[in-house]
C-alpha cells in the first residue's frame, strides 16, 4: 500500500512539474554481479503486517494530512469565515454524505466517459505504435501529427467536436460520444509516445538473434518487441489514465450538459453558480478520489505484469 | 589438414561511416577446428563472425559452405548473455525452437538436454535477474546448443566475466567441444584464453581489418590446468603477442612459420 502512495505522490509531482512523458521504467542491468533476491517470507504473518501499517513511512504522511485538516477546521471556525467562501473539512464531508444521491450518479457518468476514452486510447495507441515501428517512414510521416493532436488544447476544439458529432450521431448519445472523443485526444499521446519508444528499444543482440533464426516480422513483434515495450507501455497507461479523467472533466465543462446524463464536472459548475461551495468541494473530492483509484488500479496492474522480471517492480533487499 | 567447413575468400566490409572493418580477408575454417580470432578492438574480428552468420552484407568477396554444412547449422553466442528478462531460463533456452515452430512438448527434451550440458538443471523456472553473470552466460550457451548446431560462433562470450568464472567456463566449453565435435570460431581479445582453448589462433590487425598471423596450437587435448603452466603454453602466448605487437608497428609477418607448424600438426 505504502509503495503505491509513494508512487502516487511521485506521479502527482511529475504531473505538477509538467513532466507528462516521464518513464517509470528503470534500466535493466544485464551483466554483472550475483543478484539473488530473497523471497519475501509469507505475508500471512499478522504481526509484521501490523508493524508495517504502523511504520513511520505511512504514519508520517497520514499524520501531516490529519494535522492540516485539523488546522483547516479550527481556522475556519475561529475566523468565522463563511462556508460559501471556504467550508471546513467536516462540512465538506457532511455535504458529501447528504448529496451522495445526486453526486454519485454524475461521477459514474464521468467514469464511463473516462473509461471509454481510455480503452479506445489504449487500443488505438497500441495499434498506431506498432504501425510506427513497422517502418521508419510511417513514423517519420505521421509522428508530427500525433504531436499536433497532443498540443492542441482540448478546451479550444471541444465545441467544434460537439457540433460535428451532433451532425453524425443524433440523439442522447451525441454528447457522450463527443466527450469520449475529447478525452481520447488527451489520453492518446502518452501511450503512442511511450509504446513507440518501448518497441524501438528491444535489445539489439536479441534482434540479431531473431534475425539469425529467421524469425518473421510477426514473431519478432510478438516475442521480442511487444514484451520489451511492456514497461514503457504500462508507464504510458498510468499517465494516460489520469489524463483521460482530466480530458473528460474539461470537455464536460465546455459541453455544460444538464439533465439526467450530466457528469461530475457539470455538478461542480452548477454548485459554483449557486454558491454551494461545500457541494463543490464534495464533488471535487470525488473527482480526485476517482483519479487516485484509477492510478492505483493501473499501478497494481503494472506491478502484477512486471513483478517477476522488471527492475521497477522487483523488491530488493539492498 | 581437415576438410574445410567454411571458406571466406577475399571478404571486404566497409561500414557506412567509412571504417574499413575487413579488407580482402581470406580464411578457411576446417571441420572440427577450434579457431580463435585475436586482435585489438576495431580489427574486424566480430565482423568476421557477423558475416559468417549472415548478419549484414559484405561489400565484396564470398563465403562458401563446404562439406554439406549450411548457415542453418550454426549458433551464435553474443558478448552479453542477451536473455529475454521477461522469460524464464527454460523459455529463453526454448526460443530458437519456438521460432522454428517446434511445439512446446516436442521441444521439452531438447531444452532439458541443453540445460544439462551447461549444468543448469534445477534453474528452469528462474528469471535471468536471479542469476549471476556466469550463469546467465551458461543459459545463453544452452540457448545456442538447443538446436544441436554443428558450428558455433562465439563473440567474446566470457569477456564480461571475472577470471575465476571465465576459466571455469573455458574448461567446460572445451569438454563440450571434445564430446560434440563442433567447429568453433571464437572471438576474444584475451591471448591466454585463445591459446588455452584453440587448436588454431588467427591474429588480426586493425585499420584496415586483416589477418596478420595464423598460429597452430599443437598441444594435445584434453588440456588441463597444467597446460596453462607449461613452457609450451608460454611460448605460444609470446608468439601471438609479438605478432600483435608487430602488426601494431606495421609489420605483418609470422604467417609462413606458423603455417609450417600447422602442416606438421595436421
Amino acid at each position: 500500500m505504502l509503495r503505491y502512495l509513494t508512487a502516487l505522490i511521485l506521479e502527482l509531482q511529475n504531473l505538477l512539474m509538467g513532466d507528462r512523458f516521464h518513464l517509470s521504467a528503470s534500466s535493466d542491468r544485464t551483466n554483472g554481479l550475483v543478484r539473488m533476491t530473497a523471497k519475501p517470507v509469507g505475508k500471512a504473518a499478522g504481526l509484521p503486517q501490523l508493524r508495517q501499517f504502523l511504520s513511520p513511512d505511512l504514519l508520517a504522511p497520514v499524520g501531516v494530512g490529519l494535522l492540516v485538516l485539523a488546522f483547516w477546521e479550527v481556522a475556519v471556525r475561529v475566523s468565522g469565515i463563511q462556508p460559501y467562501l471556504l467550508p471546513g473539512p467536516l462540512l465538506v464531508l457532511q455535504t458529501l454524505v447528504s448529496e451522495w444521491g445526486t453526486l454519485f450518479p454524475s461521477l459514474i457518468i464521468t467514469f464511463q466517459i473516462t473509461l471509454a476514452a481510455f480503452v479506445v486510447a489504449v487500443i488505438s495507441g497500441l495499434l498506431v505504435s506498432v504501425l510506427f515501428t513497422q517502418s521508419k517512414w510511417i513514423e517519420r510521416s505521421f509522428f508530427p501529427y500525433a504531436v499536433i493532436l497532443q498540443t492542441t488544447p482540448v478546451v479550444a476544439i471541444a465545441p467544434l467536436i460537439i457540433i460535428w458529432v451532433r451532425q453524425v450521431v443524433p440523439g442522447d448519445n451525441s454528447t457522450f460520444v463527443a466527450l469520449v472523443i475529447c478525452a481520447w485526444i488527451v489520453a492518446l499521446f502518452p501511450i503512442i509516445a511511450n509504446t513507440t519508444l518501448g518497441l524501438n528499444s528491444a535489445d539489439h543482440n536479441l534482434l540479431n538473434l531473431f534475425q539469425l533464426y529467421k524469425a518473421s516480422r510477426w514473431q519478432t513483434l510478438l516475442h521480442l518487441r511487444l514484451p520489451s515495450a511492456m514497461p514503457y507501455f504500462l508507464g504510458g497507461l498510468r499517465i494516460s489514465g489520469g489524463l483521460a479523467l482530466i480530458g473528460a472533466v474539461v470537455a464536460e465543462f465546455v459541453a455544460g450538459t444538464g439533465g439526467t446524463k450530466s457528469g461530475i464536472a457539470y455538478q461542480i459548475l452548477i454548485s459554483s453558480y449557486n454558491l454551494q461551495i461545500p457541494r463543490m468541494f464534495a464533488a471535487l473530492l470525488m473527482t480526485t478520489g476517482l483519479g487516485v483509484i484509477i492510478f492505483v488500479a493501473l499501478t497494481l496492474l503494472s506491478d502484477f505484469l512486471l513483478g517477476k522480471w522488471h527492475e521497477s517492480a522487483v523488491q530488493r533487499e539492498n | 589438414m581437415t576438410h574445410p567447413a567454411i571458406t571466406l575468400s577475399d571478404v571486404s566490409k566497409v561500414y557506412s561511416n567509412g571504417t574499413v572493418a575487413l579488407q580482402h580477408l581470406s580464411l578457411t575454417i576446417g571441420e572440427g577446428q577450434f579457431i580463435s580470432l585475436v586482435g585489438p578492438s576495431g580489427c574486424g574480428k566480430s565482423t568476421v563472425l557477423r558475416m559468417i552468420a549472415g548478419l549484414g552484407k559484405m561489400n565484396s568477396g564470398q563465403i562458401e559452405w563446404n562439406g554439406g554444412h549450411s548457415q542453418r547449422q550454426l549458433a551464435f553466442v553474443f558478448q552479453e548473455a542477451a536473455l529475454m528478462p521477461w522469460a524464464t531460463v527454460q523459455d529463453n533456452v526454448r526460443l530458437p525452437l519456438k521460432l522454428a515452430g517446434v511445439s512446446y512438448s516436442a521441444s521439452r527434451a531438447a531444452v532439458a538436454e541443453a540445460l544439462e550440458l551447461v549444468d543448469l538443471n534445477g534453474f528452469e523456472q528462474c528469471y535471468p535477474r536471479e542469476l549471476s553473470g556466469g550463469m546467465k552466460m551458461r543459459v545463453s550457451i544452452a540457448r545456442a546448443l538447443v538446436t544441436k548446431p554443428e558450428i558455433l560462433l562465439m563473440d567474446e562470450p566470457f569477456g564480461a566475466l571475472d577470471e575465476m568464472t571465465r576459466s571455469r567456463l573455458n574448461s567446460d566449453l572445451l569438454n563440450l567441444w571434445s564430446q560434440k565435435q563442433w567447429t568453433v570460431v571464437f572471438v576474444t581479445h584475451n591471448i591466454y584464453e585463445a591459446v588455452y582453448l584453440s587448436n588454431r589462433v588467427i591474429v588480426m590487425a586493425a585499420r584496415p581489418g586483416r589477418v596478420v598471423a595464423d598460429v597452430a596450437i599443437a598441444a594435445p587435448y584434453p588440456r588441463t590446468e597444467e597446460f596453462r603452466l607449461s613452457p609450451l603454453y608460454g611460448e605460444y602466448c609470446r608468439e601471438i603477442s609479438s605478432a600483435l605487437a608487430q602488426a601494431a608497428n606495421g609489420q605483418d609477418g609470422a604467417i609462413a612459420t606458423s603455417n609450417q607448424r600447422a602442416a606438421e600438426y595436421a
